[in-house]
């Protein structure tokens, strides 16, 4: 399973142009979209077309996700029925309310893995949450189900039922994503911030993105293929901050071969946050093509 | 019927062609003539007719006659349209059409083929209505397709010699000095104008924008001008940059451009003082884009940059990043101001920049060149000019003398194009032999020719996504499957001349 997830790059499910090759621009997850990316009159056309583009075409190490319809419309089911079957990395509940929403569909998910043979747990889930109860609930959520790898801020509903509109800074987003992050760390799960909609703006998207990971999440859902660098070079670690953390673990791997619990580095004493800083810097340095230590890992 | 060296069937003998020379490898065929200047007619002192059929009249244009055109307003030229209907119009018939190129307005000329008024046409391009017609039998005699360096070298050489040549721009002196920087419809440099102007028999400047004597300064001089008409309009330039030189927002383009400045800067070639050009389409024209983060970087400044020019370059130039410019094309409204404004924006003509036969193009003096295609087979052969129907939809333009001439040549494009792979095993028509191209940039990855082991070294070692053409090829495939070949009748429709004037392909009829 990806530990890294900086970009899930929207794919809507219906433009075949697109599914056959998403993966070009190297997000660090697809995420093919069957819900408010689709008009109704072409749901089924995509589920098909989402279903065997992901049996035929290689999507290479890039995580493979598909947002289905919510199992209050006509078409979760379904999706799931299909989806399952095409065996993608994750699926992605829209508007999770509460636990009970995510336990539903694993519970079909379940259902069709045992059916068809794949060993149950098989297909991992992420939930997005985009109402104000789905805030409130993000703890329970976020401990829903063993399948569950992250959660995912999706603002613009959200910010609708607050009653307000999305600004620049995005203040009235802080109390959604400060407790969805929270929820996510006290599970120890992944937090994916909201997609940024203005897609001309990359000043913005860069400030909101530099925002977003300053307060600590993995990273974001974005909407349109240029975002995707603009994304992952913040995630890119310094030369520095690198050279740091290899120290970091060379230090590490010297203590464990002494037989000794007790890591030190010039003199000071490292942790166990230290060490884990340390993993995911070298990790998001590989990822981002800085020259780094791979064996450290 | 016999091969060439780019390995094309190509017939001994075709209607309407005295001899064909068969292409026989890019630097093989030398048939170096330069034609002396021939005699001049008296000076007049004045030069200004009422209207364009005055002008034809006292030119002495009859039947059989060669006449040109420049296509400096390309998707916005009303001239060769509106001549062709007054020499319609006044009943001279089987002309030969040299217009440097020709695009989707032209469609009206289809009615002059037919009704024989055209007989036959040289041209770099053909788009549009009047291409599908021509691909589907229109014309007895096959279309002429010519490289802009090729034409310049026909032209001097009096291998395409014309009779008449319309020359519209937007500003003229009562005695023929013009330039394209001035007046309302300023199209920027004449490139191809100059050429026809220096060559042909009689010269006829149509203009919408009569300055005072003397228009300096000036692109066409007084010395090569018979006649001058003033009409209401030349041509929009707001039309210039509709179609093949728009800039992209599209992000596989986009794609596609970075990855070939990743490329570029990864090849050797990217140092202090380098030179490039980008052609036509919208990956090739996105790279300047990339090329300026990478130059501010790593403090590199471009000697040159030669082409046709869009406001990207103009920008880099101002910027001090770009020392000067060479323009035989304005591509955007931006390139046409910059070329009247700017001290070190040089016009050039055609012969200068890419004729093969004079005594130095300046495309031999470029580094890199990025061009766009249609098709690219694994021999590395590129295709511009016929779509995956077979249908005439493009122009040769100077993409083989740009590849030919640079030190790297770069061809982006998407490897699928529709629902049909841009790699195949053997193009529709071969417009720049494989020997000429090094590498191909494509969405999915990235093939280097061959025949350029080292560049495929420097590229690998910057860590870019590196393939054989044919593993690009099985992935394209992966996706779109092998389509039915395309069904050609027997009848040539056109021929492809190399910059040399030899024949490396045949286009054929359309069933």
């Amino acid at each position: 399973m990806k530990t890294l997830r900086r970009t899930m790059l929207y794919v809507p499910g219906n433009r075949a142009a697109m599914v056959k090759d998403a993966h070009i621009y190297r997000p660090d997850t697809l995420m093919f979209d069957l819900e408010d990316g689709v008009p109704y009159p072409e749901k089924d056309s995509a589920r098909m077309l989402v279903y065997y583009a992901l049996r035929t075409i290689e999507y290479g190490d890039v995580e493979t996700a598909v947002r289905i319809n919510g199992l209050d419309t006509p078409y979760g089911r379904d999706d799931i029925e299909a989806i399952v079957r095409a065996k993608p990395d994750l699926i992605r509940i829209p508007k999770t309310d509460s636990a009970d929403s995510v336990r539903e569909v694993e519970q079909i998910i379940e259902e069709v893995e045992r059916k068809i043979g794949l060993a149950v747990g098989t297909i991992k889930l992420f939930a997005a949450i985009e109402t104000p109860l789905g805030v409130m609930n993000a703890p329970e959520i976020a401990r829903a189900s063993a399948r569950l790898v992250g959660i995912a801020l999706g603002a613009e509903d959200l910010v609708t039922n607050l009653g307000t509109t999305r600004s620049e800074d995005g203040i009235e987003l802080l109390y959604a994503r400060s407790r969805i992050l929270f929820a996510a760390r006290a599970a120890g799960i992944h937090a994916i911030d909201t997609v940024y909609s203005d897609v001309c703006n990359d000043e913005g998207f860069i400030a909101e993105t530099r925002l977003i990971k300053q307060l600590g999440f993995d990273g974001k859902s974005v909407v349109q293929p240029h975002q995707i660098d603009m994304a992952h070079k913040i995630f890119t670690p310094t030369v520095e901050e690198v050279r740091n953390a290899e120290r970091t673990l060379t230090a590490l791997h010297a203590a464990e071969e002494r037989g000794s619990g007790v890591i030190a580095l010039d003199g000071k004493m490292i942790d166990k946050p230290m060490v884990t800083r340390a993993r995911r810097i070298l990790e998001l340095a590989l990822a981002s093509g800085v020259e780094a230590n791979k064996e450290l890992l | 019927m016999g091969r060439n060296a780019a390995g094309r069937e190509i017939p001994e003998n075709i209607p309407g062609f005295e001899k064909v020379a068969y292409f026989e490898g890019a630097y093989a065929h030398t048939p170096l003539i330069r034609r002396e200047k021939g005699s001049r007619t008296l000076p007049r002192l004045n030069k200004l007719v009422d209207s364009i059929e005055v002008a034809i009249e006292k030119t002495g244009l009859k039947d059989g006659m060669t006449i040109s055109f420049h296509h400096h307003f390309r998707e916005g030229d009303v001239l060769v349209n509106r001549i062709l209907d007054i020499i319609a119009g006044l009943g001279i018939k089987n002309l030969t059409l040299a217009s440097s190129s020709l695009t989707t307005v032209h469609a009206p000329l289809i009615e002059h083929i037919k009704k024989g008024v055209i007989r036959k046409i040289v041209t770099s391009g053909l788009r549009g209505e009047l291409a599908d017609a021509i691909s589907h039998g229109l014309m007895d005699i096959p279309v002429l397709i010519h490289s802009h360096g090729g034409r310049a070298r026909a032209v001097e050489s009096g291998q395409l010699e014309i009779d008449v040549a319309f020359l519209g721009v937007p500003s003229c002196d009562l005695y023929g000095n013009a330039n394209g920087f001035n007046g309302k419809s300023a199209c920027g440099s004449l490139g191809y104008a100059i050429v026809d102007a220096r060559n042909a028999r009689k010269v006829v400047m149509v203009t919408d924008h009569l300055t005072e004597y003397p228009n300096t300064p000036f692109s066409i001089d007084q010395d090569h001008v018979d006649h001058i008409v003033v009409v209401d309009s030349v041509g929009d330039p707001g039309r210039i940059s509709v179609g093949a030189t728009r800039m992209t927002q599209d992000p596989r383009e986009l794609l596609i451009a970075r990855m070939a400045a990743d490329s570029i800067a990864a090849s050797g070639y990217f140092e202090d003082g380098f030179s490039f050009q980008t052609g036509s389409g919208g990956a090739a024209l996105a790279v300047t884009k990339f090329l300026r983060e990478k130059m501010i970087d790593r403090n590199i400044k471009a000697s040159f940059v030669l082409g046709g020019i869009t406001s990207q370059i103009v920008k880099l130039h101002e910027e001090g990043l770009v020392k000067r410019i060479l323009d035989v094309q304005s591509f955007d409204l931006d390139a046409i101001r910059s070329i009247g404004a700017n001290r070190h924006h040089t016009e050039i003509d055609a012969s200068y920049y890419a004729n093969p036969l004079n005594k130095g193009c300046v495309v031999n003096k470029l580094n890199v060149v990025v061009l766009s295609a249609m098709e690219v087979d694994i021999g590395f052969n590129v295709n511009v000019i016929t779509g995956s129907d077979g249908v005439i939809r493009g122009a040769s333009g100077g993409h083989s003398d740009t590849a030919i001439g640079s030190g790297l040549s770069v061809i982006v494009a998407p490897l699928v194009r529709g629902r049909t792979s841009t790699i195949v095993d053997s193009v529709t028509t071969v417009i720049t032999p494989g020997e000429s191209v090094d590498v191909l940039v494509t969405d999915h990855g990235i093939a280097v020719n061959p025949r350029r082991p080292g560049v495929a070294e420097s590229l690998k070692a910057a860590r870019l996504p590196i393939y054989t053409i044919e593993e690009l090829k099985a992935k394209a495939e992966h996706l779109t499957g092998t389509p039915e070949p395309i069904r050609f009748g027997r009848k040539i429709v056109g021929l492809v001349e190399y910059r040399d004037g030899t024949i490396v392909d045949v286009i054929r009829e359309v069933e």
